[in-house]
Parts: C-alpha cells; sequence; structure tokens
C-alpha cells in the first residue's frame, strides 16, 4: 500500500507492507538510522519520535497509521544552520548519556516534557521520562540535561516550525 | 518483531468500519491506537487477517456534558481524557487513571474506546469505569445500543460486542468534584499493567486484575452500605476471588493486595 507523509520537513510517498512498523520504515525505507530499536515492545523508548506534535514509541505504530502525519526524528532537530537544538546540546554539557543506545529516544521524550511542562523539577522530569529506560543507568545526568535545556525556554519544547506535547 | 501479514483498511466514517467489519467478519479487528493489539501481533498471538483503522474518526474524539453524565467518544486518547478540563472538573478519578495508563507515549496514543473493548482485566481505565457504573454505546447494522459496563465483559479478552459492531461512545456520571474518590495500583515499574489495582468512588469498589475480567468488589461494596468501617469492608475485598498467579505475584499476595489497596483507596475517597 502507498504511504504519504513528511519526514523532518520533506514529503514522500513509498509502497510499503501494511505490516510495516514506522520504526521500520524511518530506518530502512527512509534511511534515518538514529532512531533504535531497543525492546521492540513499547517499553524501552528508544524508538520515541515525534509525531504530528506528539510522542509515540515507533515500534508500535505501523507506517500505515502514520499515513498523512508530520514525523520528526533525532536528525530532523538541527537548524539549517547547523546549530545544535537546545536538548541534544544538553545532553552534550551535562553528560546525559553512557553508551548513548538510549539518547535518541531520551532527547525526543525530553523535548515532548518540555512542550508540556518548560519548567519542570527534577521530581516532573523523572515522571516525565517514566516511558524512556536507561540500561546503563544513567538517569541523573538526562534529569540534569532536561533540567539545563529548559533554561533555553520554548525553544526547548519545539520542533522545527511544529511544537510538541507530551 | 513483525506481524504476520494482514489488509489495512482506512475507515472514513463509523459507516465505512462498520461495513468493513460487516464484509470481513471474524477476520477483522478494528484498530485505535494499536496499543495493545500491536504488541500482540508482533508475538503473533493474535493474527487478524484484516485491520480496520477508526484512529481518523476525530468526530469520535471528545470528552463533552450530556445532561447528568460526561459523554466520552470512544477515539478520545488517554492523555486527551488526561488532561481535559471537562473530566478533571466533573469525573476527576477518570482524568486522574487516565493519566495512568502506561506512559506519555503510550498515552498519546492509547485510545478510551481501545482498552474497553480489548478486555484486559488488567487496564486501568476499564477498572475506573467499572466503579463509576459506565454505560457503553455499541453500534452495529441495525443502529445503537446502550451496554451497562457490569455486562459487557465475558471473560478474558471477551465482551458482549457482536463482530459487526463498534463501541463508539462511553458515558459516565457527572460527579463534580465534591465525590470523593480513589485509586490505587501496584505496579514494580511506573509504566507496568497494575499487578492489582482498585478504584473507589460513590460506596462503590472495583480491582484489575483479580480475575478474568475487572470486577466489582461486592463483599466490601454490601459491608459499607451496612455501615461497616473502612477497615471491616475492605477486609471482605478479595472474597469470592480466585485471581491467576504468575511471575509478578501469586494469588494469595494478589488478595492480600486487594484488601490493602480497597484499604487504601477507600480511605482517599473518605477523606476528599
Amino acid at each position: 500500500m502507498q504511504v504519504s507523509m513528511t519526514v523532518n520537513g520533506q514529503s514522500r510517498t513509498d509502497d510499503v507492507e501494511p505490516r510495516l512498523l514506522l520504526v521500520h520504515y524511518l530506518r530502512e525505507v527512509v534511511g534515518l538510522r538514529a532512531t533504535n530499536i531497543g525492546c521492540d515492545t513499547t517499553s524501552c523508548g528508544a524508538c520515541t519520535v515525534i509525531v504530528d506534535g506528539l510522542t509515540v514509541k515507533s515500534c508500535t505504530v505501523l507506517a500505515a497509521q502514520a499515513d498523512g502525519s508530520e514525523v520528526t526524528t533525532l536528525e530532523g532537530l538541527s537548524g539549517k544552520d547547523g546549530a545544535m537544538h537546545p536538548v541534544p546540546a544538553a545532553f552534550h554539557s551535562e553528560h546525559g548519556l553512557q553508551c548513548g543506545f538510549c539518547t535518541p529516544g531520551m532527547v525526543m521524550a525530553s523535548i515532548g516534557l518540555l512542550k508540556d511542562n518548560p519548567h519542570p523539577t527534577d521530581r516532573e522530569v523523572r515522571e516525565g521520562l517514566e516511558g524512556n529506560l536507561c540500561r546503563c543507568t544513567g538517569y541523573h545526568n538526562i534529569v540534569k540535561a532536561v533540567l539545563k535545556a529548559a533554561e533555553a525556554g520554548a525553544a526547548a519544547g519545539t520542533v522545527g516550525a511544529s511544537e510538541v506535547s507530551a | 518483531m513483525i506481524p504476520s501479514n494482514f489488509e489495512f483498511v482506512r475507515a472514513g466514517s463509523v459507516d465505512e468500519a462498520l461495513s468493513a467489519l460487516t464484509e470481513h467478519g471474524d477476520e477483522a479487528k478494528l484498530i485505535a491506537g494499536g496499543h495493545s493489539l500491536l504488541p500482540l501481533m508482533k508475538l503473533r498471538l493474535a493474527v487478524p487477517g484484516v485491520l480496520i483503522d477508526v484512529a481518523r474518526l476525530t468526530d469520535l474524539s471528545y470528552v463533552k456534558v450530556d445532561g447528568d453524565e460526561v459523554a466520552i467518544g470512544a477515539t478520545t486518547r488517554h492523555f486527551e481524557l488526561n488532561t481535559s478540563q471537562v473530566a478533571k472538573d466533573e469525573v476527576p478519578l477518570l482524568a486522574h487513571v487516565a493519566g495512568l495508563v502506561g506512559d506519555p507515549q503510550v498515552r498519546h496514543r492509547g485510545t478510551i474506546g481501545g482498552t474497553v473493548a480489548h478486555a484486559d482485566s488488567a487496564s486501568d481505565v476499564p477498572t475506573a469505569l467499572l466503579a463509576l457504573d459506565a454505560k457503553l454505546i455499541a453500534q452495529g447494522p441495525k443502529g445503537k445500543r446502550e451496554i451497562a459496563i457490569a455486562d459487557f465483559y465475558l471473560g478474558f479478552f471477551e465482551t458482549v460486542l457482536e463482530p459487526d459492531e463498534m463501541l463508539v461512545e462511553v458515558r459516565v456520571p457527572k460527579l463534580g468534584s465534591s465525590v470523593g474518590w480513589g485509586y490505587e495500583k501496584f505496579v514494580r515499574r511506573e509504566n507496568d499493567w497494575p499487578i492489582v489495582a482498585v478504584a473507589a468512588v460513590d460506596g462503590k469498589v472495583a480491582m484489575a486484575n483479580m480475575a478474568g475480567t475487572v470486577i466489582r468488589a461486592s463483599a466490601t461494596e454490601q459491608a459499607l452500605s451496612s455501615g461497616a468501617s473502612i477497615e471491616d469492608a475492605a477486609a471482605s475485598a478479595a472474597e469470592g476471588t480466585s485471581p491467576s498467579s504468575d511471575m509478578h505475584a501469586d494469588a494469595d499476595y494478589r488478595q492480600h493486595l486487594a484488601r490493602l489497596l480497597t484499604k487504601r483507596a477507600l480511605h482517599t475517597a473518605a477523606s476528599a
């Protein structure tokens, strides 16, 4: 079947099997491999992307369900001038990663969290990231990174032109 | 993990969804958020030949006051119910419980109609709806019918919905903010299904994961209505239940949780 969607600002149409998962579509058809497949069971959040302004786990969404949607992955965060988005920039400065496998999902989930709650407390960050697991257990610096990113204001909860919601 | 092959039909209206259901019969499953169905399909525990996508029926996405009830459209997502001012004001138990389903990403996809019709006895929202005596509106080729949630569940993953019917609306009484309520959910990880959960509101108590369906704690309710203390009423919460044993908890421990969580939920409800 045919699916059309806008991925990181570029619209495209592809012929896919109905059973193709969005994460496989993004990685294998579109060729964007930042989005990781972790548990593949809706638990770990490594595959989190933003669909029509909402964070979702792309291992549990069919590409067919995302037809007509606007999808943003980690690759879509950089500005036209190559400037780093405030959230990955804060993960960098606060060393919010160890092995880095969960990072793409953590970054996308954090953007959603900051859209809904631009000035979260430490506890609210931890609760807002309940759907994302770090198997290195590197949570403290991840939380620090999200709190640091919040200092950037509204830009931290925004991707490109579209706002997102956690 | 990749699901088995299926045909994907996108419904543009309830009528289109119903005629696809009629055409494909037992082969077909409705999919809204898909956050219960797709994991089962990836494990090949569910192998529908046809998926009928109803997520785009946005005319079924609403939370509104209708007379002395709150009406919630079947495709309303958990996060919409959780953040709805109408739900917070008129049926705060339900708004709260919608915010406990899974995690933010799951709540962005899952719908009230999906979780009710999926009929997993460990589900949060159906537990709250059972305590609220919700009415469910099903639509089929012959029109709409109303089903009391107490009559809706037949067993694990089994409801009275006919193969050519879909759930279109959930209705709960408008309680306002003065009626006390409590919800207690016991989990090992924050975003898990409840090992046991208890909803208490207005003298009614419902439990998740204590049987093949969500159930009412009838003995507790009777004790409460005859004037028993919360402690005494909660002590009979597990009466007549035969919960399953699994890696998370054995049956005895679930019964203990039922009594404990019922006591806590009733205390919370009484302190409002």
